[in-house]
């Protein structure tokens, strides 16, 4: 789960991070009220979407006046911004966070990951802040520094200084970013983080490290435990099939091909894809649902499934294992009969119950083209939604 | 021979009285030598209990104690799954097999410090666990479709290796052991350690590795195959179409800065002189074809 950098900062703060002080707001009266509270002469508007590259794309502004802050707003709030990391489509603005101006002296990089390698917690931090991270990985190694932080001691004194020091903070100001290194690592433990990242965390003129970025993703496996963060979701960043899918405790997630994949397993689900493409079609969605399938959940796959516009066929790839094929053919049935389905149908069932799951399938009278194998399944619907398409036009 | 497990292995299944351990503890029994193999549970509310005939203790170490069992399996929930293998890893068991999706990374970090310099291997979690055709089967995966034979499997999704396996069989090959490690980002046995297990098998004469985007496990592991197997390996990874940044299902099929394409998986381990398909249905043939 993703959360907003005025979420993130806020988070932080909790945590004894120092941040620029600064407001949300949703509206543009909000924010002139933020810079009006906040004082001084210079604020900083900022665009509040799940994805970065918000600056470069025109969503992080300067502004000087209080009428420039309402100029700003009123152009930022709305706007559909467009950056590396939103896809063409874009992400519309409804939020933004307004900051005090901050007297930048140098800008570096701080980030907290799960190395899966050594399966720790690495500390990450770089000279080179406010670029992109992987560039900096690629051509300069050299310059970043790591340190693994064991679980039960937590990050540690030594280290955090001696990442500080390799990054160049000044010396006056290493017990500064010691802490606030620690205040992170605290945050991302206590919070099952999954990436804490800080690009670019400062210094000031004023002799000041602080997060003047935050990044904040966490664990979905741990979000039972933390009502406080999923009080933060914001679900017009999610895609609406997704949170519906989500809803009903399934794997969606929605590409931009049309061949429709309905899969058990993750892996399955993937390899499924790739076959299609294989054999020159795309798939529309990674689609698992799970193991232990009720025909109830496989009907509201389909439903979720059968919104996509762009769907021109489905493939149903089950390798029955305590999903019994029978189960799965009840829901294909069901979920076809109920939507009414336009859209040719490829079946592959193997495994438990196969033989009752098609004959199920045989039964209900629905025009199923039925498949021997992932590779005759691929070939068989591909070919499918190339007549659908051709009828279409 | 086979892997990690045979006829003999006794096995404690934790979280017996679930939903869960109750179905696959019936479907294990009744798969080949399971009724002698599945020999205990474990339920603190339950110890005196028993599940079907089979005795329930309070604690694996009284369980391990009073049956002789060396290997558990773990049913438990996610939020209560670490503990319980860091109780199978305290009372020395020899294999830990964890069947739970869904236990946050926090805690599996935590779960694997603790086990440095301990006995006890990791399987998983989020894994269907391994079977050895004819002699045992620990874990979800459907018994029938396999087959006795030597051919190894290791693979990070269920039913992918499910897949694999009703490959081989359907082309009248069959199984040594077939293991799968599970698809989470922090876990007990890599590729590679399995890999070392199939070389040193007798009875394992070719193994299908099947990978995912994410990690740098399946390069780690071809690197090895090629300096050290002396079998014939063949590979498939799933996720050439997946998006990056998107979490495919499994917590740990994710490709993230770049790093864990399936593209880049399939290139080191062509180089490292694993035969690699890239139609999924063809693991099969692709594994006879280099007996």
């Amino acid at each position: 789960m993703n959360i907003h950098e005025y979420q993130g900062k806020e988070l932080f703060r909790s945590f004894g991070v120092a941040t620029p002080r600064g407001f949300p707001a949703f509206s543009v009266d909000e924010a002139v009220e933020a810079a009006k509270k906040l004082g001084g002469k210079v604020w900083v508007v900022k665009a509040q979407i799940h994805a970065g590259g918000r600056g470069k794309g025109g969503g992080v502004k300067l502004a000087r006046s209080l009428d420039e802050v309402r100029d700003l707003a009123s152009r930022i709030l709305g706007m559909t911004l467009v950056t590396h990391q939103t896809g063409p489509q874009g992400r519309v603005v409804r939020r933004l966070l307004v900051e005090e101006g901050a007297d930048i002296r140098k800008e570096l990089y701080v980030a907290l990951v799960v190395d899966r390698g050594i399966q720790r917690v690495v500390l990450m931090a770089s000279s080179e802040g406010g670029m992109d991270i992987e560039e900096v990985a690629a051509k300069t190694p050299e310059k970043i520094h790591k340190c693994a932080v064991d679980p039960f001691a937590g990050l540690n004194d030594e280290d955090a200084e001696e990442v500080a020091r390799k990054i160049g903070v000044p010396a006056a100001l290493i017990p500064q970013a010691r802490e606030l290194f620690k205040g992170l690592y605290k945050c991302f433990d206590e919070k099952d983080c999954s990436l804490v990242e800080v690009n670019p965390l400062i210094v000031t003129g004023d002799s000041r490290v602080i997060a003047l970025d935050a990044k904040v993703n966490f664990d979905d496996n741990a979000l039972f435990r933390h009502p406080e963060i999923v009080a933060l979701r914001d679900l017009d960043e999610e895609d609406p099939a997704e949170v519906e899918a989500s809803k009903f405790d399934l794997n969606y997630i929605q590409l931009d091909g049309d061949i429709g994949c309905l899969v058990n397993g993750a892996g399955l689900a993937m390899a499924t894809m790739d076959t299609i493409k294989l054999f020159g079609g795309k798939p529309a969605n990674f689609l698992d649902v799970g193991g232990g399938a009720t025909a109830e959940k496989v009907t509201e796959a389909f439903k979720i499934m059968l919104r996509n516009p762009n769907l021109s066929a489905i493939l149903v790839n089950i390798f029955g294992g305590i999903m019994k094929c029978d189960v799965i053919a009840t829901g294909v049935v069901a979920a076809a009969k109920q939507v009414g389905l336009k859209v040719p149908l490829v079946v592959r069932l193997e495994g438990t119950n196969v033989d009752l799951g098609k004959k199920i399938l045989a039964d209900s009278g629905l025009p199923i083209i039925s498949a021997t194998d992932m590779g005759d399944a691929a070939q068989k619907v591909v070919a499918a939604a190339r007549k659908q398409q051709a009828v279409a036009a | 021979m086979s892997i990690l497990i045979d006829r003999h292995t006794k096995v404690i299944t934790q979280g017996i009285t679930g939903k869960t351990g109750q179905f696959h503890t019936r479907m294990c029994r009744e798969y080949a030598n399971g009724r002698n193999c599945f020999v205990a549970g474990v339920n603190p509310k339950k110890a005196g209990e028993d599940f079907e005939g089979i005795p329930i203790y309070g604690t694996v170490k009284e369980a391990k104690e009073r049956t002789g069992a060396n290997v558990s399996v773990i049913y438990v929930p996610p939020p209560f799954a670490a503990a319980a293998i860091d109780e199978a890893v305290d009372a020395d068991l020899d294999l830990v097999i964890c069947i739970t999706e869904g236990i946050p990374v926090r805690d599996m970090v935590r779960t694997r410090a603790r086990m440095k310099g301990k006995k006890a291997i990791l399987l998983g979690p989020n894994c269907p666990g391994t079977i050895t055709p004819d002699e045992i089967k620990i874990g979800i995966m459907p018994g029938h479709i396999h087959r006795k034979g030597a051919i190894g499997i290791v693979s990070r999704s269920g039913t992918l290796t499910y897949e694999a396996v009703g490959q081989v069989t359907a082309l009248g090959l069959g199984q040594s052991s077939a293991v799968g490690i599970g698809g989470d980002p922090v876990n007990g046995l890599k590729h590679i350690e399995v890999l070392k297990m199939f070389n040193d098998d007798p009875n394992t004469e070719a193994v299908i590795m099947i990978g995912e985007i994410g990690g740098t496990d399946e390069e780690n592991a071809a690197r090895w195959v090629q300096a050290n197997m002396k079998k014939p390996v063949v590979g498939f990874i799933a996720g050439v179409t997946a998006p990056p940044g998107k979490r495919m299902g499994h917590a740990g099929a994710i490709i993230s800065g770049g790093k864990g394409t399936a593209q880049e998986k399939l290139s080191v381990m062509e180089e490292c002189g694993i035969k690699v398909t890239r139609n999924p249905a063809e693991m099969g043939k692709l594994v006879k074809s280099v007996l």
